[in-house]
């Protein structure tokens, strides 16, 4: 316990016993999820456990079911206003591959109602190194290019909570560097961060809370120990899902 | 409501600048619309068939057919990188989506029909004389009803296996009713009837517009609601 | 077999056996028509069909609407089921109009408003059902055939207007027009009674189709 009289901080996104299912089958039951301030989940599972799913839920791409999803204390819901402050970095890239850098991240600065489309654009480019490829079309650039376009778009309108599914997969070792950096730096600005990824020994410097996901549940959820490793959190993943 | 027009309109302008880049749909559209008059013409015997007799549902088939080309091509652009989540995550309504990829594809057809016209008119050999209000009339009407359906039709066959060939199967029905109409107007025209005998057939392509573009608005975002 | 594959099949018989019943008062105790002769008789099995197959296109529109507002898996396959079961229906009032057409009006095939308004029905349940094996997940699978199946429910009325604003060759509605009807008696209660059997047999059929498919359905969830 913290003895000091801290101002709790609500959670971000708070979710609470999703269920996602068609008739009896399921995809996800009983899933619950608070995600604050400064606070980056790592969520790991074999295929199928229903990852994606989650983090689709999560984002307000599918309803759930059962369970809800509350965001800064409101509901996502289908009110389009309230998909706002969550950003979704998936590992397809919601990019157009005929359109520029630059035109794919003014067209999604207009789809978020930001007031200077082009100038936030450009100021996002640049942030990450990209300003000079900015008027390259989508498909002459790199993979690794594309994955901070693609970081670019889903980041832009500042969202509280950052969804991110597996963000390393086919990246070269520096470009994965750079996408721990940037998770690091915008949970030090506030935000929380929700992480799909099997690369544990990439994302583990940023994570601060662990989930294992099997079958559609959550079979552990906790806090990452201060002095935990990334190869013991893996081999307590294996005896799991052993078990 | 300022929101959803502003957002249709860069969904539009989005899909346009695409096409712009690109040119696959129309390319391909328009070209099919040459060749299909083209086959249309030998396909005839001249000395059975007058053109005349031909001619108003060479049109609209030709047109129709081309057009669903341009259409197979809308959701088609969406589905790699899935740019269609990008635009479902984004805090603008369905409807909006519907919108903007609706008036991309009218924009696509109405370039279809700008081409098909003019060849039509120089393949067939027809002068619209004073009937050329009439024709744009009734396509405009047309295109604005089928259009709205073969967006959301789009939207579904793009996830299908054959997508390009799931598209037609699930829309020439619904062509049926506007195309029958379209080439009553389109004859009676031709043969220089009065305005008047047409405007029963118009009313009903504007019935059938309202109907069918207010289902789309309607189920698009049902359509979408994982 | 559940309970409910069960009843389908004992009304599915008792719909076949009124079939039966009505062939043995039709051919029998019916008389020949003047004109037509002894074709006509295929008018006990044509008419009753092409209503069955309207009735089921009903069927899957209202239960997808129903689906779309409700999400209930159950009013997915019923959707389904009533499409199937409607695409046999229409199957047979496609075959039998040309048997008819052939020696009564010359011709196996003619655009005649009502015979077009059953093909059209026909494509449509073709549609419908090449959509739902050309998509593989269940959830999108069903939103998308209720998207199709409530566009082609508000089709339908324009089919029919369009077809009708064309000269038709058929004979004119027999039972339910403004005058009385025009049937000599006892063909109209061949008729009557006929359309009572299909509609049984419909009503057998589609509950087991539909008890069949959740049974599988089930299965192989649970597998």
């Amino acid at each position: 316990m913290t003895g000091a009289p801290h101002p709790i901080a609500s959670p971000l996104l708070e979710a609470r016993a999703l269920e996602r299912r068609f008739g009896s089958r399921w995809a996800l039951r009983g899933v619950s999820l608070s995600v604050s301030p400064l606070q980056c989940h790592l969520v790991v599972g074999p295929n199928g456990a229903g990852k994606t799913t989650l983090l689709r839920l999560l984002a307000g791409l599918a309803r759930p079911s059962a369970g809800s999803v509350q965001l800064l204390g409101a509901p996502l819901s289908a009110d389009a206003a309230s998909r706002r402050s969550v950003g979704l970095l998936s590992h397809q890239s919601h990019l157009y591959d005929d359109l520029t850098a630059f035109e794919n991240v003014e067209f999604a600065a207009r789809l978020y109602g930001l007031p200077e489309p082009a100038k936030a654009a450009r100021v996002r480019l640049e942030t990450l190194g990209l300003a000079e490829v900015a008027d390259q079309p989508l498909r002459r650039l790199s993979r690794g290019m594309v994955q901070r376009v693609a970081v670019a778009r889903a980041f832009l309108h500042d969202p509280k909570v950052l969804l991110v599914d597996e963000p390393f997969t086919g990246l070269d070792p520096e470009s994965a560097r750079r996408v721990s950096i940037l998770l690091d730096a915008e949970m030090m600005g506030g935000c929380g961060v929700v992480l799909v990824s099997h690369d544990v020994h990439e994302a583990w410097s940023v994570v601060t809370h662990v989930h294992v996901l099997v079958g559609g549940a959550l079979v552990s959820s906790r806090k990452r120990g201060p002095v935990e490793t990334a190869e013991a959190f893996l081999q307590e993943y294996r005896s799991l899902l052993r078990g | 409501m300022a929101d959803l027009f502003r957002a249709a309109l860069a969904i539009a302008i989005k899909d346009i600048r695409v096409e712009g880049r690109s040119r696959t749909a129309l390319i391909s559209a328009v070209t099919f619309a040459a060749l299909v008059l083209v086959i249309f013409n030998f396909a005839r015997d001249p000395g059975a068939l007058p053109k005349s007799a031909l001619a108003p549902s060479v049109l609209w088939i030709t047109f129709t057919f081309a057009a669903v080309i341009a259409l197979n091509r809308s959701f088609a652009l969406e589905k790699e990188n899935a740019a269609l989540d990008g635009l479902l995550l984004a805090p603008v309504s369905r409807s909006a989506v519907f919108l903007g990829k609706y008036l991309a594809n009218l924009a696509f057809v109405f370039v279809v029909l700008a081409v098909t016209l003019p060849l039509f008119v120089l393949f067939f050999d027809v002068g619209f004389e004073g009937g050329l209000p009439g024709i744009l009339a009734a396509a405009v009407l047309a295109t604005l009803g089928f259009v709205a359906v073969g967006t959301v039709f789009a939207a579904i066959t793009v996830r299908t296996r054959f997508a390009d060939l799931m598209l037609p199967l699930l829309l020439f029905p619904f062509l049926m009713p506007p195309v029958t109409w379209a080439v009553q107007i389109t004859t009676r025209l031709l043969s220089g009837r009065p305005v008047g005998e047409i405007l029963g057939w118009l009313r009903l392509l504007a019935l059938y517009d309202v109907v069918f573009v207010t289902l789309s608005l309607l189920l698009f975002p049902l359509l979408m609601d994982e | 077999m559940t309970t409910l594959a069960k009843r389908g099949l004992a009304i599915t018989a008792v719909g076949l056996l009124a079939l039966a019943a009505v062939y043995v008062l039709a051919l029998a105790y019916t008389p020949i028509e003047r004109a037509q002769g002894l074709p006509q008789k295929i008018f006990y099995i044509h008419v009753p069909a092409a209503w069955c197959a309207l009735l089921s296109f009903s069927l899957v529109g209202i239960a997808s609407i129903l689906y779309l507002w409700l999400r209930d898996p159950r009013l997915d396959l019923f959707a389904e089921s009533a499409a199937n079961v409607g695409l046999a229906f229409s199957l047979v009032m496609l075959t039998t109009g040309p048997l008819w057409g052939k020696p009564v009006w010359g011709t196996w095939w003619t655009w005649d408003a009502r015979l077009t308004f059953t093909l059209f029905l026909f494509f449509l349940f073709v549609g419908y059902r090449a959509l739902r094996s050309a998509v593989q997940d269940p959830g999108e699978r069903a939103r998308f055939s209720a998207v199709l199946g409530i566009f082609g429910l508000l089709l339908v009325p324009f089919v029919h207007l369009t077809v009708y604003l064309f000269r038709t060759l058929h004979p004119q509605p027999i039972v339910l027009k403004p005058s009385a009807p025009s049937l000599p008696g006892e063909m109209l209660r061949a008729l009557l009674a006929s359309l009572g059997a299909y509609t049984i047999l419909m009503a057998g059929l589609l509950m087991t189709r539909y008890a069949l498919a959740r049974d599988e359905r089930e299965e192989r969830d649970a597998g």
